[in-house]
């Protein structure tokens, strides 16, 4: 018999009896408990040492503040109503840059992956683009768009633009070719070949390129807000470090750290969503 | 629909080397035949089906649908693969229905009744991934029978899977033909399945590939398998089968 036919009865059987002693037990919600305490154990060690260290005194505040300083200055930017300017045109910055880079990336993407004359054209002279490091022109998009906030966006756009670029290409030219055999015989219109086929083949590698574009959006934001600003939560870290408030300087990395995390796992959220049907190694233990 | 098959040559160039897949194949198929092609591998079998598909164009010769050339793959004819080639991120119905809407009432209709034909109800919204190998070639099924296909090529469909889900998709397919009157052409490495369901069995020898011979099974349907005069027919295509089969193996073996 085919060990592998399971018939919806027994499979429905199954699934209730896995419930059922999942509820008695009440072991998921233990399960997500211990799962959480073990991502927090190494950083609350180090968070515990770091402290303690300071406490101390062996290290200057100014080299490095201690957990409770950042806190208290987090606390002090947050009601003086100063971190959420910064934190506004930051996250307005990094948005219109994304879009932006992002949006014309999976164009630029879809059209080179499709044709090989376009890839012809353009990808040479767009690889050529990518490799050029931000510092690099972060002066010449000054020249050319000064200090306001066009240079600003484009500098975020150009470091968003390629990772998702790259990625669409390489998920179009990764679509099977036996499925487009399929699609021949089964008389697919040029828009469902898109719809159902080339899209949903490659989007794991676009939502891919959505994840690294952003990394890459909030990296290029701060290469833009340090180079020269009034305002942002880069120009509030340089700021700061002026004055040697070092522990405003932490607290400026570690929103650059948690916005980045935040936005990675809304991505990550999506990634689950839309890539239920995906069939792919998920990791043991 | 009815088929007829004239190619004087397909080859394929590769570098300086010309591999002659197919070299005179003439073959007739009248309207609502069972016609099963037998032959080892890399005689022409699917190459034999991609041009009846209109899938490759690129050959010597002339082959018609009731006397009109074919031109590219059309809804006349329907394809079903060795492997089920079901799109992963559509669920069964759509996978069943795929370009065409499941909101249009008459297509919702005729995909849950060919969902009950192959026997897959309660999974109208599982992912390929959640299928057997069985289970997702019946899919593939019914998603050529949707489009009504005048014509039905079948590659090797049921090579990949086990003998009990062989022999259950076997009824299947003739439960389908019986009904609908579907001209089947069915490509297969199993004697017994050439036997079983052909009212003519094909069977092909390699380099070039060329048909050595067409055997008519006179067997009335339901063929019972255990039956004598099954084993005969049985037989028959195998003697045919073995006179083919032995050069070639000795010579690749360099014996
Ligand atoms: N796309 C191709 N390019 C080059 N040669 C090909 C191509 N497709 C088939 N051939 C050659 O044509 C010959 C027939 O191939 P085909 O796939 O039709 O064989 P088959 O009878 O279906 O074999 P099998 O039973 O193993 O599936 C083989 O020698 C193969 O190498
Ligand atoms: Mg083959």
């Amino acid at each position: 018999m085919d060990k592998t036919t399971m018939t919806a009865r027994q499979f429905l059987v199954r699934k209730e009896r896995v419930g059922r002693i999942f509820i008695f037990k009440d072991d998921r919600w233990k399960k997500s408990l211990k799962k959480g305490a073990t991502h927090a154990i190494l950083p609350l060690l180090l968070l515990v040492g770091w402290q303690l260290t300071g406490m101390l005194g062996t290290v200057s505040k100014t080299v490095l503040p201690t957990p409770l300083d950042i806190v208290q200055a987090f606390y002090h930017l947050a009601v003086s109503g100063e971190l959420t300017t910064h934190l506004k045109i930051s996250v307005f910055r990094a948005a219109a840059g994304f879009l932006l880079g992002a949006g014309l990336g999976i164009v630029a993407g879809i059209a080179v992956g499709f044709s090989t004359k376009t890839e012809g054209v353009l990808d040479p002279t767009l690889q050529m683009l990518r490799t050029i490091p931000h510092l690099a022109v972060a002066p010449l998009f000054i020249l050319w768009f000064g200090f306001g906030e066009a240079s600003k966006i484009l500098l975020i756009a150009k470091g968003a633009f390629f990772p998702i670029y790259v990625n669409t290409f390489l998920g179009i030219r990764g679509v099977d070719a036996k499925l487009f055999d399929v699609a021949r015989i089964l008389h697919f219109s040029q828009w469902k070949k898109i719809k159902l086929l080339i899209l949903p083949s490659a989007l794991p590698n676009i939502l891919l390129g959505i994840r690294l574009s952003l990394g890459a959006a909030w990296l290029a934001l701060v290469v833009a807000e340090l180079m020269g600003s009034t305002e942002g939560i880069g120009y509030m870290m340089m700021d700061a470090r002026q004055f040697s408030n070092t522990d405003i300087v932490f607290v400026g990395i570690i929103i650059f750290a948690a916005v980045g995390k935040l936005t990675d796992s809304f991505v990550r959220l999506l990634e689950k969503r839309l890539l239920r049907w995906q069939d792919t190694y998920k990791g043991s233990i | 629909m009815g088929v007829q098959i004239h190619i004087r040559d397909k080859s394929f160039r590769k570098g300086q080397t010309t591999v002659h897949a197919l070299q005179d194949i003439h073959l007739e198929i009248a309207d609502g035949e069972f016609v099963t092609v037998i032959g080892p591998s890399g005689c022409g079998k699917s190459t034999l089906l991609k041009i009846i598909a209109g899938l490759d164009a690129d050959y010597n010769g002339i082959v018609e649908m009731n006397g009109v050339p074919i031109q590219g793959p059309g809804t006349n004819q329907g394809f079903i693969f060795q492997e089920h080639r079901l799109f992963p991120w559509l669920t069964v119905e759509e996978n069943i229905a795929a370009n065409l809407s499941l909101r249009d009432r008459e297509i919702r209709k005729k995909v849950d009744e060919l969902i009950d034909i192959v026997r897959l109800k309660g999974f109208e919204k599982a992912y390929p991934k959640e299928l057997s190998g069985g289970m997702s070639q019946r899919v593939s099924i019914a998603r050529a029978l949707l489009r009504e296909p005048k014509i039905l090529l079948l590659d090797e469909p049921f090579s990949a899977l086990d003998a009990f889900t062989r022999k259950h998709l076997q009824d299947v397919l003739l439960e389908v033909w019986r009904n609908k009157r579907i001209t089947m052409i069915l490509v297969t490495h199993d004697l017994d399945e050439a036997v079983y369901l052909g009212s003519r069995v094909v069977i092909m020898k390699a380099k070039p590939g060329r048909i050595s011979r067409i055997i008519p099974i006179h067997l009335p349907f339901p063929r019972q398998r255990a039956h004598p005069s099954f084993q005969e027919m049985r037989q028959n295509v195998l003697k045919e089968f073995e006179t083919i089969e032995a050069p070639p193996l000795m010579e690749g073996l360099g014996i």
